[in-house]
């Protein structure tokens, strides 16, 4: 059965309708305007809850079965502890043995550890994923084994899916790595420490039912409320969450990669020159190898010319952390922690606080974090001649990534990707990216180790290093360049069956992906 | 194995951009393929069709070819391919990528050989970026970086790798083996435009004579021109104390370096840090190059993690009158650079000079002065190359002429 599919303002094909609900063809950056009002869940009553305000119930089976879980409901999960969650891959294993079918998981990132949900994919508790498809699971999706249609979406249109009523989550199970009886529950403390829990905030409050699920259950109060336990409904107790080596680096590491480093050099130096890097600067950068090294070159620089930065937005590491501490940074906001370091500071410096991503990504809102930075430094897995990126398919057209916060930063004052010209012999610059995700008018810069590409639309840029001696070319020389070495390449052959939908920010769909033609 | 096989390349979990290539001649059957390949998407077909185009050069109509692939670029399959067809043939046909007009660049007697990256030459992932990192010049390595039995296909790799790499103005080098085995690696890139030659190992000038003597047959025999410069290296006691008839055995050595770790075990002592036990090889080494009229050249600095180490000992060697050193990784080329930088006060007197210089020479005058003072031409020679060289390395801005002369 084939879905029929319009052109967007993109020039991509997509469907009007995603998974028998009707669904709205991208318009344009800023087009699309919504209307209605925000979701509400059901009203509540504390009468329905015990005074004592003791939530606990002894299994995750019991608290799932209170929560009336059945066929075609939507369970979502955060994914604050990364590649060491237990927790999800049990809920699907527990649905399972009750029989339950067609369910819709809505997690905010999926990581390797989740393979097993491809398990209760295959036997048909559920029927689709709504969120990131990483390694094993992208793969699955692409050769088109998954019953529904995969939905990929930004951490921000996550959000504003959740608050426009798109997605109604019966079921939020929040992992908590402290949480009192109550529901109180924080990112610190106990064995399974993520730092923050700011990608469970939207959850908590929207979803009908709410259950906490933690290691390290502490009295009343459990400060800090990251999530209140007014919206919750169960607290369940088991011996561990998580993998704590596997939630958080031991110790987060710049690359050692001198092709990368040239990288990260090139990318400061062109954010000194540009003058895009000034006192009081607002910042957000990556926690890769390249994106370190650059927060390492921009200290640096920061330091040497007595400036500070006013805030940087994390995902923090410890190098975000140093300069907040030796004084280049005045506030480090955190919507996730990278390392032991970052967890450390988060807890103790009143300068390093949690601001979760509903507040800064959402773009269905009164205005958001991201437009007002003025670097952002990002990836992608291919740029092309438009500037348009990709960042959840690989040129062999498998769905390897999810979109994570990307579309959202998009909208910094200078969107600046530094990537390497080609990864072994894969082209990342090229003719037409596989799977758009942003348009290329969102993106400013192109940062490789053979040359500098600035968006023709960028011209106050452009003007900005004209005389700087740093190695400006265009976009199409580096592609040519990176044809050059490595041949031109063939593209993979897709089936019409579409697998998945890409979501942009404002929730109209701006590409699909297909399955692969075996 | 099979005596009808041949396997050359790298492959593994660490391995990129290099294929491992099992070649088996057959009686029947045409040319059948076992592809394993992270880009068989993109250039599944591209390497199949390379292949079989390459076997047909050969003559061969019948053969098994397994590829285990991590992305190597067509040069590097190449010569993997051509490797294991004259392992098995001994066919004397080279099958050779295109060689760009601008790698075919010359360069001259006297330039600056700061930094020499050494790149080891059966490590095709290594090379693929060296032209970036602005070394002087990039040395692809055939002795000691390489087994003796990857010897053959190092070679292959090398050539290729000179014909198909853009080295971005780096002098193009080569250290090749030392006896017959360097002869016919000299055959095999001689006329690659290899710009100079590293001799290792060098003892007496009669290895330097029969070095400089190969290249001008190779040259006479391919109707080449270019200059091919020869930099011996010194690696023993004997070599020390015939350091200076090594430094004028042909015109065409430009350069003499050290190798210290080689000279340290020869002469059955410890290299330290300090590096008293070669001081006086080194002083000497110093002294016949500048005696000759050549530039004497540092050894390499073993820890690539050590910085500050190595900023201590490029001071020393500068200090010693070293014009250059070895380095083993791109991060060290900057600090090796920055060591043998001109410094400031040399800069600043330099700008006054061109300055003066171009003034002269946009109103016609045929002497330059700066103030009341004449400025003989050599100094005004030395002048623009301080000028040109820091600007090449980055200390001075192109432009340097726009800003603010802020002169009294």
């Amino acid at each position: 059965m084939s879905i029929p599919t319009v052109i967007n303002a993109a020039g991509r094909a997509v469907m009007t309708e995603l998974n028998g609900k009707p669904a709205i063809p991208f318009r344009g950056v800023g087009k699309y305007r919504p209307s209605g009002n925000r979701y509400g869940p059901p009203i509540p009553s504390c009468t329905d809850f015990p005074p004592d305000g003791n939530k606990v119930v002894t299994t995750l089976e019991e608290a799932l079965l209170r929560c009336g879980i059945r066929d075609g409901m939507t369970i979502s999960t955060h994914h604050h502890l990364r590649d060491g969650d237990l927790i999800s891959n049990r809920i699907f294993e527990i649905a399972s043995v009750m029989g339950v079918r067609d369910l819709v998981w809505f997690p905010s990132a999926s990581f390797p550890c989740n393979e097993p949900v491809i398990k209760y994919l295959e036997d048909g508790t559920i029927n689709r994923i709504e969120g990131s498809m990483n390694g094993p699971l992208g793969r699955f999706v692409s050769e088109g084994r998954m019953k529904g249609t995969a939905v990929l979406r930004s951490h921000g249109g996550r959000v504003q899916a959740i608050q426009d009523g798109e997605v109604k989550i019966d079921i939020a199970v929040l992992v908590a790595p402290s949480s009192d009886s109550f529901g109180n529950a924080r990112g610190t403390g106990g064995n399974s420490a993520c730092g923050v829990l700011g990608y469970a905030k939207a959850d908590a409050m929207y979803a009908d039912k709410v259950i906490v699920v933690t290691d390290n259950l502490v009295d009343i109060p459990c400060l800090p409320m990251e999530i209140e336990g007014n919206y919750v409904d169960y607290v369940v107790v088991v011996d561990k969450i998580g993998i704590p080596e596997k939630i958080v680096s031991g110790t987060t590491q710049i690359t050692k990669s001198p092709d990368r480093l040239l990288i990260a050099e090139l990318t400061a130096a062109f954010l000194e020159k540009s003058g895009i890097l000034k006192d009081n600067v607002r910042m957000q950068a990556g926690a890769g190898g390249t994106s370190l090294a650059i927060g390492v070159f921009i200290h640096e620089i920061l330091r040497k010319k007595g400036w500070k930065s006013k805030f940087g937005f994390g995902g923090s590491t410890r190098y975000m952390v140093e300069m907040l501490e030796q004084g280049q940074m005045e506030y480090i906001l955190d919507a996730q922690v990278f390392d032991l370091e970052s967890v450390e500071s988060v807890t103790r410096n009143p300068k390093h606080v949690s601001y979760p991503v509903f507040n800064a990504y959402n773009y269905h809102s009164k205005g958001n974090l991201t437009s007002m930075m003025d670097i952002m430094i990002l990836g992608a897995t291919e740029v092309d001649l438009n500037f348009n990126g990709n960042v959840v398919t690989h040129s062999d057209g498998y769905l390897l990534h999810g979109i994570g916060g990307w579309q959202n930063c998009l909208h910094a004052r200078n969107v600046i990707i530094p990537l390497p010209l080609f990864r072994d012999r894969i082209p990342v610059i090229v003719d037409e990216v596989t799977t758009l995700c942003g348009p290329g008018e969102l993106i400013d810069v192109v940062i490789t180790e053979r040359g500098i590409a600035i968006n023709p639309l960028r011209k106050d840029l452009i003007e900005s290093v004209r005389n700087s001696g740093l190695p400006l070319t265009t976009i199409e020389k580096l592609k040519e360049e990176a044809e050059r070495i490595c041949g031109k390449p063939s593209k993979p052959v897709f089936d019409e069956k579409i697998v998945a939908a890409i979501k942009w920010v404002d929730g109209t769909i701006i590409d699909t992906v297909r399955k692969i033609k075996k | 194995m099979d005596s009808n096989c041949a396997v050359t390349g790298n492959s593994g979990p660490r391995i990129r951009s290099d294929c491992r290539l099992s070649l088996c001649l057959k009686n029947e059957g045409g040319i059948t393929f076992d592809l394993k390949s992270k880009v068989e998407t993109l250039y599944g077909e591209s390497i199949r069709n390379l292949c079989s185009e390459m076997l047909g050069c050969f003559g061969i109509a019948n053969a098994h070819l397994e590829i285990d692939d991590s992305g190597a670029l067509p040069f590097v399959i190449m010569a993997r391919l051509e490797a294991a067809v004259k392992k098995l043939t001994g066919i004397r046909i080279d099958f050779l990528p295109d060689f760009p007009e601008e790698y075919k660049y010359s360069t001259l007697r006297d330039r600056f050989r700061f930094s020499r990256l050494y790149l080891p030459g059966n490590n095709p992932s290594l090379m693929i970026n060296a032209g970036l990192h602005s070394a002087d010049g990039i040395i692809l390595d055939l002795e000691d970086s390489v087994a003796p039995v990857r010897k053959d296909e190092a070679r292959l790799l090398v050539r290729n790798a000179l014909r198909q790499l853009d080295f971005r103005g780096a002098e193009r080098m080569v250290r090749i083996n030392q006896g017959e085995r360097g002869m016919d690696d000299l055959d095999a890139l001689i006329p690659q435009n290899v710009n100079l030659v590293l001799i290792p190992k060098c003892e007496n000038p009669e290895n330097v004579r029969e070095v400089a003597e190969r290249i001008r047959n190779i040259l006479a025999e391919s109707g080449l021109t270019n200059p091919v410069y020869l930099m011996p290296i010194i690696e023993s006691a004997l070599g020390v104390e015939l350091a200076f008839d090594i430094a004028r055995a042909d015109e065409s050595v430009v350069a003499m370096a050290v190798g210290l770790e080689d000279l340290t075990a020869d002469m059955g002592v410890r290299r330290t840090r300090e590096g008293n036990e070669t001081l006086y090889a080194r002083n000497r080494i110093v002294n016949a190059a500048k005696a000759a009229g050549i530039q004497p050249i540092d050894s390499v600095f073993p820890d690539v993690a050590d910085m500050e180490g190595l900023r201590n000992n490029v001071a020393v060697s500068k200090a010693l009158g070293f014009e250059g050193m070895g380095c083993i990784h791109p991060r060290q080329i900057a600090v090796i650079r920055q060591g043998f930088a001109p410094e400031t006060d040399e800069i600043e007197k330099s700008k006054k000079i061109v300055i003066a210089y171009e003034d002269a020479l946009s109103k016609g005058l045929g002497v330059v002065a700066l103030g009341s003072k004449m400025i003989d031409p050599p100094v005004v020679t030395r002048a623009l190359r301080t000028i040109d060289l820091a600007v090449k390395l980055g200390i001075l801005e192109p432009g340097w002429r726009d800003e603010s002369p802020a002169e009294a």
